[in-house]
């Protein structure tokens, strides 16, 4: 019996509604001296296994600071963190590399792809050092590029850019998906091809995803929604029922 | 921006110092030489015979053009200075006792003239008082035509005649063991013989003279008398040494700039162009307010110009500061009253036309491009970069490569040329060092071929006259000579077809032990019983070959004229002369076995002793030993090697530094958002580093074999230019030079890449991700 690469990785992926990310009381301020930006005034917010969360909230109100430091890209300025037993406000550089090498799948609206490797190469910059990642090509299929795997990101639309991006960001099989308006810089059709394929991703392989975006129409995929407002978290919407990609307006 | 600026102004002030710190050096010189020539009287036409009477001088003022005749007495003297026991030898110089000498006048620098007719009085060259601490009144031993004689130093002088102080037939100036000494004329005439007579004759000639007539009707009247042939002032022994200097200097002073300009011209260019690249924005909104191409254009000349300027301001400071200590190293070997340092304003002006010129050559393509950019067109972001697979995908190996060497590999081949003028870069670096260094090695190797292989006596020993045989029998019973050899030396002159040599023909016993003719794979070659065999580099001067019939006017004795066969050509780096076998020269100069002089080996034991022994003998000229000119060579050139080494160090470096830091930078400018997304994908520092410093690696890599091979390239074409009569250079790099010129591309390399590194480690992650492409 033959099995698809993916019902392979959905075996492997605990959906046990555990949390992933623990956040308590998490300040960001940017600048010194006389002007101090407030970014995160004190966010106290869990992240669970396998859930998809969208945030939302008007511009400046903080998403990206939060999706940062969440990352490992950017360090809080009080307060505490915690992905599974790690403390990430305490970690220093090399483990904070560490954590995003091998548990963190990132999606920029700017799709930040090597301009000198192709699709596969692109992908495959991550599954060489990974510990567990599945094959570059089936990555790239999951997010419906199987055919272009030879191509250079120039000879790719915004949208193929955007996916391979995704296929780069879940080939190592990363515990969350961490995407800042991956839709931002694509027209309708093509954001629902790449939300389709994040949400296929979330589904079949239990990843914990979280997406920024401004369109709160995208909400209606969401387990849950964060609204965001000046850097504190003004209200948490539950779904019971999610709407596939297709069927989203906006 | 700021540090790549910085790196091609240094390498521009490189440029600018090497060529301003030769090109003064030699024209200070060469104004120095001028007026030291014609302040102190240098002749124009010498010649040295066996005795003349002074008469004679009336018959050669007579000669059409001549302006100023000077007769003199010229001896060659053993010396015997108070606590040293080296051979020392010295040319006596007879000075006038009633008013100056005409011709090559003496510049004392100490004490005074001597007194008429005192026969102790002497004054001594600088150089050579210099090296013994020795004072005014101090006295030493001299045997003057046999006969021991104290004599008193009475001052210190320079001389035209002798700005470079080299004893005849030996490599470098001996300031220990060579002595030139100036007497007065009755003291020394009465010793030689000489009272009424002369045996050296100095001309100056009226500008509308020609010296070759000049040259003809001296040698006619001087034929009688042993003349050993005149010559005009450059065949002069001192100032051929400088006039070869100062050749070399000009050679280099076009090499060696010229390497710096071309890396500068090409990192300005890089640079200029990514600037524009990165003000594309900047260009298309001063348009669209209405800055006219002309306006845009311009602004960026502006920056190119001031780059120059300032690199050929301070390339002036610093090459005026290198050329006074050049200046001051040469002024060590090169005697001069004074140096007159003066900076051209020609050498300034060329340094900036030539600097500017080439920038601008070299930039006019992006400038242009910069000033007619539509508006509109700058406004879009530049196309993404095309990447195509490259050539050696096509390699199996390919395959096992991983990502980030793939990256390396896709952008050294998306910018071949660039990639090819980096690589070109270092190598040059690398070249540069090779061909200002290499000289230390040519010179090893000349004299390790010249002293080890084929003159391999511990001592040489010449006679006042052609000497029987026999002499070689009391040479060898003398304690501490373990074998003599003889040889013959006449003075002659070569001719075939319309050209000339003056030299010497030396006689070699056959089966010589101490003596080996090598030839151009340096291993021995037999000296055939008949015919001549001359130095290939006086082959090629003659136009002769191997077969031909060389005519052979002596210059000694009888005076014959004959015609001997050439039967070989042998390689000698030093000097050039033509070889026969002594019982062939015998015969040729219708004597019974003479013999001019002996090479012994010695026994170190007894030298000492030896040596005493030796200036007491009065058929003994001169002694030389081997190793003790050897060991002064190395003395006298050691501080101008190191000075060498340190400025080409020092350049080379500034170049390898300058060509890699600007490579990274321009690579990290084009690349950071890359490299900041395969951080943000996990990669560690290290590991970006690599991909960046990587390329750099590769390319220093590729370009240091292609340097070493470049250097060598330049050192044959420097050796080729700078060869002369009086030496070749031979083309031989060692090992040491090879790994040092490496060594310093690879710390440049490495130290420039550190900087950079600092900069990839602060690489603000989130800020790039944030901007649009
Ligand atoms: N590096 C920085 N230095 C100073 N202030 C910053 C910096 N980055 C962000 N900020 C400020 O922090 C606040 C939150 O920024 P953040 O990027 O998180 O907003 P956002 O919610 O993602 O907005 P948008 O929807 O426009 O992307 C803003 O006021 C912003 O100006
Ligand atoms: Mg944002």
């Amino acid at each position: 019996m033959s099995r698809s690469p993916i019902e392979r990785q959905i075996e492997s992926s605990p959906i046990d509604g555990k949390i992933v990310f623990k956040i308590k009381g998490l300040t960001k301020v940017y600048g010194m001296g006389e002007i101090m930006v407030h970014a995160l005034r004190g966010v106290d917010l869990d992240f669970y296994s396998s859930e998809l969360v969208v945030l939302l909230g008007p511009s400046g109100s903080g998403k990206s600071t939060l999706l940062n430091i969440l990352g490992g890209l950017d360090t809080a300025t009080s307060g505490q963190v915690t992905y599974r037993e790690r403390d990430l406000t305490r970690a220093n550089e090399h483990d904070l590399t560490e954590y995003r090498r091998f548990h963190v799948g990132f999606v920029f609206q700017f799709y930040n792809l090597i301009p000198s490797l192709t699709a596969l190469e692109n992908v495959a910059v991550v599954t060489e050092i990974a510990t567990h990642p599945m094959k570059p090509e089936d990555a790239l299929k999951i997010v419906g590029l199987g055919e272009r795997l030879h191509h250079f990101p120039a000879q790719l639309s915004g949208g193929e850019q955007q996916r391979v991006a995704i296929a780069r960001a879940i080939a190592k099989n990363p515990e969350v998906l961490l995407c800042d308006e991956p839709t931002g810089a694509l027209d309708l059709a093509t954001g629902v091809v790449v939300l389709e394929a994040l949400e296929r991703v979330n589904r079949e392989l239990g990843t914990t995803t979280v997406i920024i975006t401004h369109n709160s129409g995208i909400a209606d995929m969401a387990d849950r929604v964060v609204h965001l407002s000046n850097g504190l978290i003004s209200e948490v919407v539950q779904h019971t029922v999610k709407k596939r990609p297709g069927e989203l307006q906006w | 921006m700021k540090g790549q600026v910085f790196a091609i102004v240094l390498i521009i002030v490189s440029g600018v110092a090497t060529y301003v710190m030769l090109i003064s050096t030699m024209n200070s010189l060469n104004q120095t030489r001028d007026r030291f020539y014609l302040e102190y009287g240098f002749a124009e036409v010498f010649a040295s015979l066996k005795r003349a009477p002074e008469d004679l001088k009336t018959q050669i003022s007579k000669i059409p053009g001549v302006e100023h005749v000077e007769t003199r007495v010229v001896a060659d003297v053993k010396l015997d200075i108070p606590g040293f026991d080296e051979p020392v030898t010295g040319r006596l110089v007879s000075v006038p006792d009633h008013g100056k000498p005409l011709l090559n006048k003496l510049h004392i620098r100490k004490g005074r003239s001597v007194e008429p007719l005192r026969e102790d009085e002497v004054v001594v060259s600088e150089t050579f008082a210099e090296a013994h601490k020795m004072s005014l009144g101090d006295r030493f031993g001299a045997v003057i035509n046999g006969r021991w004689k104290t004599l008193v130093v009475v001052g210190t002088a320079l001389s035209p005649e002798f700005v470079l102080q080299v004893r005849p037939g030996a490599i470098s100036p001996d300031f220990k063991r060579y002595a030139v000494l100036w007497m007065g004329r009755e003291a020394l005439g009465t010793a030689y013989d000489m009272k009424g007579a002369f045996n050296d004759v100095l001309l100056t000639l009226s500008p509308a003279a020609k010296t070759s007539e000049v040259l003809i009707q001296l040698d006619g009247l001087l034929a009688r008398y042993g003349g050993l042939g005149s010559y005009e002032r450059k065949d002069q022994m001192s100032h051929r040494f400088l006039t070869e200097e100062f050749r070399q200097l000009e050679r280099s002073s076009k090499v060696f700039p010229l390497i710096f300009v071309a890396v500068a011209v090409f990192l300005l260019n890089v640079v200029i162009n990514r600037t524009i690249q990165i003000q594309r924005e900047q260009i298309a909104i001063l348009k669209a307010f209405g800055y006219s191409h002309l306006d845009i254009g311009f602004h960026y000349f502006q920056m190119v110009l001031l780059v120059v300027l300032f690199g050929v301001a301070g390339g002036i400071g610093v090459g005026v500061w290198f050329g006074k200590g050049l200046g001051n190293i040469y002024m060590e070997f090169y005697r001069f009253p004074y140096l007159i340092y003066e900076l051209e304003w020609n050498v300034v002006m060329t340094a900036v036309l030539i600097n500017l010129g080439s920038a601008l050559l070299g930039t006019f393509h992006s400038l242009r491009k910069a000033s007619m950019l539509p508006p509109a067109e700058a406004m879009r972001p530049e196309p993404p970069a095309r990447y195509r697979k490259t050539i050696i995908e096509h390699l199996r190996l390919w395959h096992l490569l991983s990502q980030p060497a793939r990256i390396i590999f896709r952008n050294i081949e998306r910018r071949p040329i660039k990639s090819c003028l980096s690589i070109a870069g270092i190598a040059l670096a690398c070249a540069i060092l090779i061909a200002a260094i290499f000289w230390k090695d040519a010179v090893d190797f000349m004299v390790e071929v010249q002293f080890k292989l084929s003159q391999k006596e511990d001592l040489a020993v010449t006679f006042v006259e052609p000497t029987s045989r026999k002499a070689i029998y009391e040479l060898n019973g003398l304690k501490g000579v373990q074998y003599a050899e003889p040889y013959r030396s006449v003075p002659a002159k070569f001719r075939f077809e319309h050209r000339s040599y003056r030299t010497v023909i030396r006689g070699i016993e056959s089966g010589s032990r101490l003596h080996s003719l090598l030839n151009t794979d340096l291993k021995p070659v037999e000296l055939p019983p008949e015919g001549i065999v001359l130095t290939d580099y006086l082959g090629t001067l003659l136009g002769i070959q191997p077969g031909d019939q060389l005519t052979i006017e002596v210059l000694e004795g009888a005076r014959p004229v004959r015609q001997v066969p050439v039967v070989g050509l042998i390689n000698q780096y030093i000097g050039v002369m033509g070889y026969m076998d002594m019982n062939a020269l015998n015969v040729l100069m219708r004597e019974d076995s003479a013999i001019s002089g002996a090479n012994l080996m010695v026994d170190p034991l007894h030298q000492t002793d030896l040596y005493k022994k030796l200036i007491q003998m009065p058929r003994v000229v001169g002694a030389v030993v081997r190793e003790d000119e050897i060991r002064n060579f190395y003395e006298t050139q050691a501080e101008a090697f190191l000075f060498f080494t340190f400025i080409a160090t020092l350049l080379a470096g500034t170049i390898a530094f300058g060509v890699v830091y600007n490579s990274a930078r321009i690579t990290l400018s084009e690349r950071s958002r890359e490299l900041a997304s395969l951080r943000v994908l996990g990669y560690t520092r290290a590991e970006i580093s690599y991909i960046l410093l990587g390329e750099l690696g590769l390319f220093t890599l590729v370009a240091i074999p292609l340097g070493l091979v470049g250097g060598r390239v330049i050192c044959t074409y420097l050796a080729a230019t700078m060869g002369s009569d009086l030496f070749r250079i031979p083309v031989v790099v060692y090992p040491a030079t090879y790994s040092l010129a490496a060594t310093v591309v690879v710390v440049s390399a490495f130290l420039s890449s550190l900087i950079v590194r600092h900069r990839l480690d602060h690489l603000d992650l989130v800020a790039v991700l944030k901007t649009k492409e």
